[in-house]
């Protein structure tokens, strides 16, 4: 399947090889290299290359390119899944591996090692989600939808069989597991069963489909437009909370990528900070929280490239906010029980509600 | 062989990859060592490390040299001095030798030798990790010699008890292949014996080697075929996707195409069998159910372990890795029912939402499908949306999907998101934005004037190349009925004046020449411009000149006989020898010559025939010859190693190969499901044993040869257990283990599967059966009401001024015209019937319930039509209606989620439409939607709003507010939205049942009118008059449904049973009493009418 693998990082540099079968010389990488050149942005590197002799499939993560090399057939996605796995097994920590390397140990059962203990046996999850939106010109909601994930954080001695269930799991919609669930048990009972792995791991990611309502915080009042023949233009945005649940909105920070011909950006915020990047042509405001007595809004004149032609398109506005304590889509963990050990874990539970990709077209 | 397999335990060679960028101190880089000053001495100071006798020194010396590997660079010359560590004690030096080896063997063999004798000795060490991991060593060395000896490790290692031994032995069988082909035929044996093999550990690093010695010997899968489908779910991920492709291949090859037979085909013969593994009892209630009502018809009949195959992979749709849910999706693509394929959409569209990389595989994939099977992804349209922040080539593959899921009745919406593609800054974007616009003028014949109208309006684009990519698909679309378009092709006339783009010049110049007798006058004297500029031009052009000079003359050559004979003379001398040889061979056909060569007469015939329109298809289409899922698909180009999709056989191949002489395996399973309900992930680990031992205990060989041989001897026990005891779960479940039986057992299901079939009718044609294709055509029919009214009149008020600038008429639809588009500030209308209908799909793919529950416990709008919520009259124009959803309110759940449905009659704008200060009695609350900010004539909208009954069914009295009216109305719940389904087995319902008996209990006697005597009838009108959820039932014509009042959540429990004859006793136990009676009056009153 995979025959090698080879590290590469933004400056072109192999860092890394590592081959599973007879050794493949470096310059296969040529053809990548090729292709990226080829290719606007790294984003847009084609993850599939065919070469005369191999085929070569990348990811790109954390300004790493992971590129291995093919002879023969195989589900692309199956390599692209590992490579994946690798990745986040050289960002232990941060992601939703456990907190250990496998030590070689076998135990029958294959995510959990043996004879785990801990002093203080604690079980947290945390509901986490977010709400993918694009939000027309004129406000209305054109896709809405929520992606949430119960990540956990389980530090019990043992082997600990749980079980989670919810006040609503009929929300749910459209749920992936850990292989660690038990499917059955989820689907006759709707509870979470599983004896987990130790330390982080993701649980569930599941989806709220766009087919329910899906409550959208926050509403943007935006007048962006420039002129024709003028070498300037009007930039207004102003930021106000909408079906927020009675929660405060943080972390809002709001991204734009301003049209190439922008040369610079005057503005004034109301509160908060923001950026402008003349290279990348980027506006990024960190805004914080709202306050409903007084809206955060940004205002001020967009420098154009004099005598070039006027943007065609307004830019999208991308937005980030946070809202804690709260699953926007009203859903709740009712309990958590445990057997097969004796002791008396701590739990927890944490709900936040995020923007995911959330766009504001203008 | 490969990394994916041995991922578990990252023992060894593992190891040496992850310790590289953590520790980059390692490697000297020779000019980093700013003590070593040459290879050579740095080498040597290695060297010394590795003589030592201290372990630590040697340690450090081998991770230097291991991380020296990792990045690349040579350390071959240091193998003699590592070589002889092989045999060193400490374990931790010992794996980066193994690493060392692995790598450098292969160019230093005879050295090579020397530590084989080491691994020999490992291969026989009481601790089956270092047994396993000599295994690996030695077939990881690609040393010729060795063959033998690896040949005699690896059949050794197959019969090892542990089945990590095993596992590796599996995993060196592909190695050893493709260092010596020639041992095919005994490796071949190898694989058999190993398939054979009982525990998941096995099973997907077996498959893998199968795959990659001999895919071609099919038959070896016979045997194992029904054990690797019950396997499946415990086996780990990267083997799950291998098998799952594997038995792909292998069912084409041996079941008969579910699609032969379609139009006859229903799907409920299949679900019967869903029911049964979930609940015994329930099982044999519905198939007794459906023995009452016999069938006549025999449709195609789907065998037992087709369907075997398409069960056991379902559920790893909810698998959390990509590859196995894209590798289950490719299954039911290629292997499942029409109606049943629906269930992988919604799977596949949540993998939108992972890395970049994933979403491009899958949207290839889901471009492929989306063209055979449309309907299964429309209910997703908006999830193919593009954001500004996607990558050109997800954009442009997302475009693709959209392109192919435009249909009649969505295409206002599509053209309306592609109208705001048009203007983004992503040039390469607006380009294939454009030419989808032009697939979808072409394959919706509806929309092709505006689509042109739009695109004839890009042509005044400041962008070079949108106006060229306009030119050129408006030039494929004028082709299909260009009569009607003289006034464009003067438009693109003029533009040869400014537009450079090649492509797009020889695009007008070929619409001109073909379509001349359309603009008599203006052709003319675009070939006299173009012959001005005639060797400037580019080939492509110079071409399309030569084509138009040729064409004018034929049709008026008063006026372009010397222009003509300028161009061709100009041509005759082009540098292009592709242009000259044009020029001599259009001037011989036009130009009468002496001779008057025959083929001159008909030169008009020729140059002027009527061509066809071109046709624009998808780059997708036909892409699914490949498996999917596949690199082959993607590259749309066969890869080394490609196994081919078999076409299905015509008749199928004897089924009775799959039987298993011994059936101890399956009896051992069920027994275990049966036994450990809540284990049935660690199933074969347990008996097995073998991976429980942990790496230190290892002279444990007799106790893991006892504990196999005690969990054999318990299954044999067993076996006669289940055969007394369990006789439907046998027939269900394990499916044909004995070969005598399962014939016998085969004819029973078949009779069951034909007594079934009338229900399955009655189920397709009431409104939420879970076909695809079906729901998709009820939803067409369904909204095309309210969207013909918006297009129809505008298409056809078009037509009567042809080829006039009707963008006025456009604005009803206002796709496309650019200059001024207004969105319509509204959702676009998504009338309810399509969610319902396709969440009922969905959650059919999720709940593997009872064929008979599915309908019911989703219980979808269809039962509570539309209601009026205020009059046009009295609305001034405003109508609005509303229906219950019956969907979960997200803001609240306590909240009945109530779809209120916008239409503006009136002539003016509505605007500001939002809920106006409620006036509510006590306790009930109103989540109101968001406000819509206008409403435009003739359009329509809709909104979801949450109301708090608190169980009672008072009514909510609100105003509708529009910018200068109220509008005060009133929603009243029927009782039987005041709740929602709950799921509950059969104990739990009599249990809560036996808890809320005397007051609580409320009955009333009725008598079934002849109408309403069937399962599904009774089902549907209970369902319909409230929203609960149905709860499986052992006795025959006793149906059971339950659900929970929103705000208090009371327990809502309601029993029908339906005597013969029609007598029937309604009982609803509640402790809402009031809920009681009305709900008792309600359903009597559904039943009875």
């Amino acid at each position: 399947m995979i025959h090698s693998l080879f590290l590469i990082n933004c400056s072109g540099d192999i860092f890394l090889e590592k081959h599973w079968k007879s050794v493949v010389s470096q310059s296969v990488c040529d053809y990548f290299f090729e292709a990226q050149e080829k290719a606007a942005d790294v984003e847009n590197v084609p993850p599939v290359i065919s070469t005369p002799h191999h085929y070569l499939i990348s990811i790109y993560r954390d300004k790493l390119f992971f590129v291995s090399v093919i002879q023969t057939e195989v589900p692309p996605l199956f390599v692209i899944e590992f490579l994946h796995r690798v990745a986040d097994t050289f960002q232990v920590g941060s992601s939703n591996v456990g907190d250990t390397l496998p030590t070689g140990q076998l135990s029958n059962i294959p995510w959990r090692r043996a004879g785990v203990k801990y002093t203080n046996n604690e079980a947290y999850f945390d509901v986490v989600e977010e709400i993918d939106a694009i939000i027309d010109k004129s406000g209305s909601t054109v896709f809405a939808e929520i992606q949430g994930v119960i990540d956990a954080c389980i530090k019990l001695s043992g082997m600990p069989d749980l079980s989670l269930s919810f006040m609503n799991p009929r929300l749910l919609d459209d749920v992936s597991f850990h292989p660690c669930i038990r499917f059955k048990r989820w689907e006759s009972e709707r509870v979470l069963s599983f004896i987990p792995p130790d330390g982080n791991f993701r649980l569930i990611s599941y989806r709220v489909s766009s087919q329910n309502l899906v409550a959208i915080p926050v509403y943007v009042k935006h007048n962006i437009s420039f002129k024709e023949n003028s070498s300037c233009g009007r930039f207004d945005i102003t930021i106000g909370p909408k079906q927020n649940m009675g929660k405060t909105i943080e972390g809002i920070t709001v991204t734009v990528h301003m049209p190439k011909v922008v040369l610079n950006m005057n503005l004034t915020p109301t509160q908060g900070s923001y950026t402008f990047d003349p290279v990348t042509k980027v506006l990024t405001w960190d805004v914080g929280k709202i306050t409903p007595q007084k809206l955060p809004s940004l205002k001020g004149l967009v420098n154009l490239q004099s005598g070039a032609p006027k943007p065609e398109e307004n830019p999208s506005l991308n937005i980030q906010f946070k809202i804690q304590q709260l699953a926007i889509s009203g859903l709740k963990v009712n309990r958590l029980d445990m057997y097969g050990e004796k002791y008396k874990p701590f739990k927890g539970v944490k709900y936040v509600t995020k923007a995911g990709k959330f766009q504001v077209r203008t | 062989p490969t990394a994916p397999m041995s991922a578990a335990p990252a023992y060894g060679e593992d190891k040496g990859g992850s310790a590289g960028p953590g520790e980059p101190e390692y490697g000297h880089d020779p000019a980093s060592g700013g003590i070593f000053s040459s290879d050579y001495k740095r080498h040597d100071d290695l060297k010394e490390m590795l003589d030592t006798n201290k372990d630590s020194l040697k340690l450090e010396a081998m991770k230097r040299i291991v991380a020296m590997i990792a990045r690349g660079k040579n350390a071959s010359d240091l193998f003699p001095a590592v070589v002889k560590n092989v045999a060193c004690k400490n374990i931790e030096v010992k794996k980066l030798v193994y690493v060392y080896l692995v790598r450098y063997a292969e160019e230093q063999q005879d050295l090579a030798l020397l530590s084989i004798s080491t691994f020999q000795r490992g291969l026989k060490d009481p601790n089956q990790l270092i047994r396993a991991s000599a295994l690996r060593v030695l077939s990881s060395i690609r040393v010729p010699i060795i063959v033998p000896i690896m040949m005699l490790a690896i059949k050794e290692a197959a019969s090892d008890m542990s089945p990590y031994v095993r596992k590796t032995a599996a995993h060196a069988i592909p190695k050893l292949y493709s260092l010596d082909s020639d041992q095919k035929d005994q490796l071949i044996e190898v694989i058999e014996k190993l398939l054979a093999d009982k525990t998941t550990l096995v099973a997907g690093s077996v498959v893998m080697a199968f795959e990659e010695v001999c895919p071609e010997r099919i038959d070896l899968i016979h045997k194992n075929y029904r054990k690797l489908c019950n396997l499946l779910i415990d086996v780990e991920e990267w083997g799950q996707v291998v098998i799952i492709s594997m038995l792909t291949r292998y069912a084409r090859t041996q079941f008969l195409s579910p699609t032969q037979n379609e139009s006859l085909l229903e799907e409920n013969p299949e679900k019967a069998f869903y029911g049964s593994e979930e609940d015994e009892a329930k099982g044999a209630g519905s198939e007794e159910a459906a023995a009452s009502t016999l069938p006549a018809r025999k449709p195609y009949v789907m065998d037992p372990d087709h369907r075997l195959l398409l069960r056991n992979t379902k559920p790893l749709l909810q698998s959390r890795s990509a590859a196995v849910v894209m590798a289950v999706a490719q299954l039911y693509f290629h292997l499942a029912p029409k109606a049943e394929v629906g269930v992988i959409a919604k799977a596949l569209v949540r993998l939108l939402r992972s890395h970049s990389e994933v979403q491009y595989v899958v949207l290839q994939n889901v471009a492929t499908m989306s063209i055979k099977r449309r309907g299964m992804f429309e209910p997703y349209l908006k999830s193919f949306y593009i954001r500004s922040t996607d990558p050109t080539q997800i954009k442009i593959l997302k475009l693709e999907v959209l392109t192919n899921l435009a249909n009649e009745t969505n295409i206002p919406t599509v053209l309306r998101e592609f109208q705001t593609y048009i203007r983004s800054m992503d040039k390469d974007f607006v380009a294939a934005t454009i030419q989808a616009i032009g697939r979808c003028a072409t394959n919706i014949g509806r929309v092709r004037d505006t689509c042109l109208n739009g695109l004839v309006q890009l042509l005044s684009n400041r962008d070079e190349l949108v106006v060229a990519e306009s030119v050129v698909v408006i030039k494929k679309l004028l082709q299909m009925q260009p009569a009607q378009h003289g006034e464009i092709i003067k438009h693109l006339a003029k533009l040869t004046d400014n537009i450079q783009v090649p492509m797009a010049r020889a695009s007008i110049l070929w619409l001109i020449g073909e379509y001349c007798e359309h603009v008599p006058r203006i052709a003319p004297d675009v070939l006299r411009k173009m012959a001005k500029s005639f060797t400037a031009e580019e080939d492509i052009v110079k071409l399309q000149i030569i084509n138009l000079a040729a064409k004018l003359y034929l049709t008026n050559s008063k006026q372009t006989k010397l222009l003509t004979q300028y161009v061709l003379s100009l041509a005759k001398y082009d540098q292009n020898y592709d242009i000259r040889d044009r020029a001599r061979f259009t001037r011989q056909l036009i130009v009468p010559s002496e001779q008057g060569g025959a083929l001159s007469r008909h030169a008009k015939k020729l140059f002027l025939a009527p061509k066809p329109a071109p046709v624009l298809e998808s780059s997708f289409k036909d892409r699914d010859h490949f498996q999917l899922g596949s690199l082959s698909h993607l590259l749309n180009a066969k890869a080394t190693g490609y196994q081919e999709l078999p076409d299905w056989p015509e008749e199928a191949p004897d089924p009775s190969v799959r039987n298993v002489e011994v059936p101890e395996w399956t009896k051992c399973s069920n027994r275990e499901k049966r036994k450990e309900k809540e284990k049935p992930f660690y199933s074969d680990s347990e008996g097995e044993s073998g991976p429980t031992e942990s790496a230190d205990s290892d002279p444990e060989s007799e106790s893991e040869s006892g504990s196999k041989s005690s969990s054999d001897s318990g299954s044999e026990e067993s076996s006669s257990e289940s055969d007394n005891e369990d006789e439907d779960e046998d027939e269900e479940k394990g499916r044909g283990s004995e070969s005598e039986q399962s014939e016998e057992e085969g004819e029973k299901r078949k009779t069951k599967k034909r007594k079934k079939v009338p229900e399955g009718q009655g189920e397709g044609s009431s409104s939420d059966e879970g076909s695809d294709s079906s729901s998709g055509s009820s939803e067409s029919e369904v909204t095309s009401e309210s969207e013909e009214e918006q297009v129809e009149p505008a298409a056809r008020r078009r037509k009567t001024p042809p080829s006039s600038k009707s963008a006025p008429a456009a604005k009803e639809i206002s796709l496309l015209d650019l200059e001024d588009f207004t969105a319509p500030s509204v959702q676009p209308v998504s009338p309810p019937t399509v969610v319902s209908s396709s969440l009922a799909a969905d959650l059919e793919g999720l709940t593997l319930t009872d064929s008979a529950l599915v309908p019911s416990l989703l219980s979808p709008v269809s039962s509570v039509g539309r209601q009026e919520l205020l009059h046009r009259v009295a609305g001034e124009g405003l109508a609005v209606d509303y229906a219950f959803s019956r969907q979960p309110f997200s803001g609240d759940p306590h909240m009945v989620s109530v779809h209120i449905y916008f239409s503006n009659n009136s002539d003016n704008p509505i605007k500001g439409l939002r809920v106006g200060t409620p006036k509510l009695p006590a306790g009930i609350s109103i989540q109101e939607f968001p406000e819509i900010e206008s409403l435009a004539p003739g359009e329509s909208a809709t909104a979801v709003m949450g109301i708090n009954f608190c169980d009672s069914t008072q009514a909510a009295n609100f105003q509708l507010c529009t910018q200068n009216r109220q509008f005060y109305v009133s929603i009243q719940p029927p009782v039987g939205e005041l709740m929602a389904p709950v799921f509950m087995s059969e104990n739990e319902f009599k249990k809560e049942q036996g808890k809320l008996m005397g007051m609580n209990e409320i009955t009333e006697k009725l008598t079934l009118p002849d109408s309403c005597r069937s399962d599904h009838v009774v089902v549907q009108k209970v369902t319909a008059t409230a929203n609960l959820g149905r709860v499986p039932c052992g006795t025959a014509n006793e149906y059971r449904f339950a659900g929970r009042t929103l705000t208090s959540g009371s327990l809502v429990l309601l029993t029908l049973d339906a005597r013969p004859a029609g007598a029937a006793q309604l009982t609803v136990n509640s402790e809402k009493m009031v809920i009681g009676t009305m709900l008792v009056k309600d359903v009597t009153q559904a039943l009875t009418q």
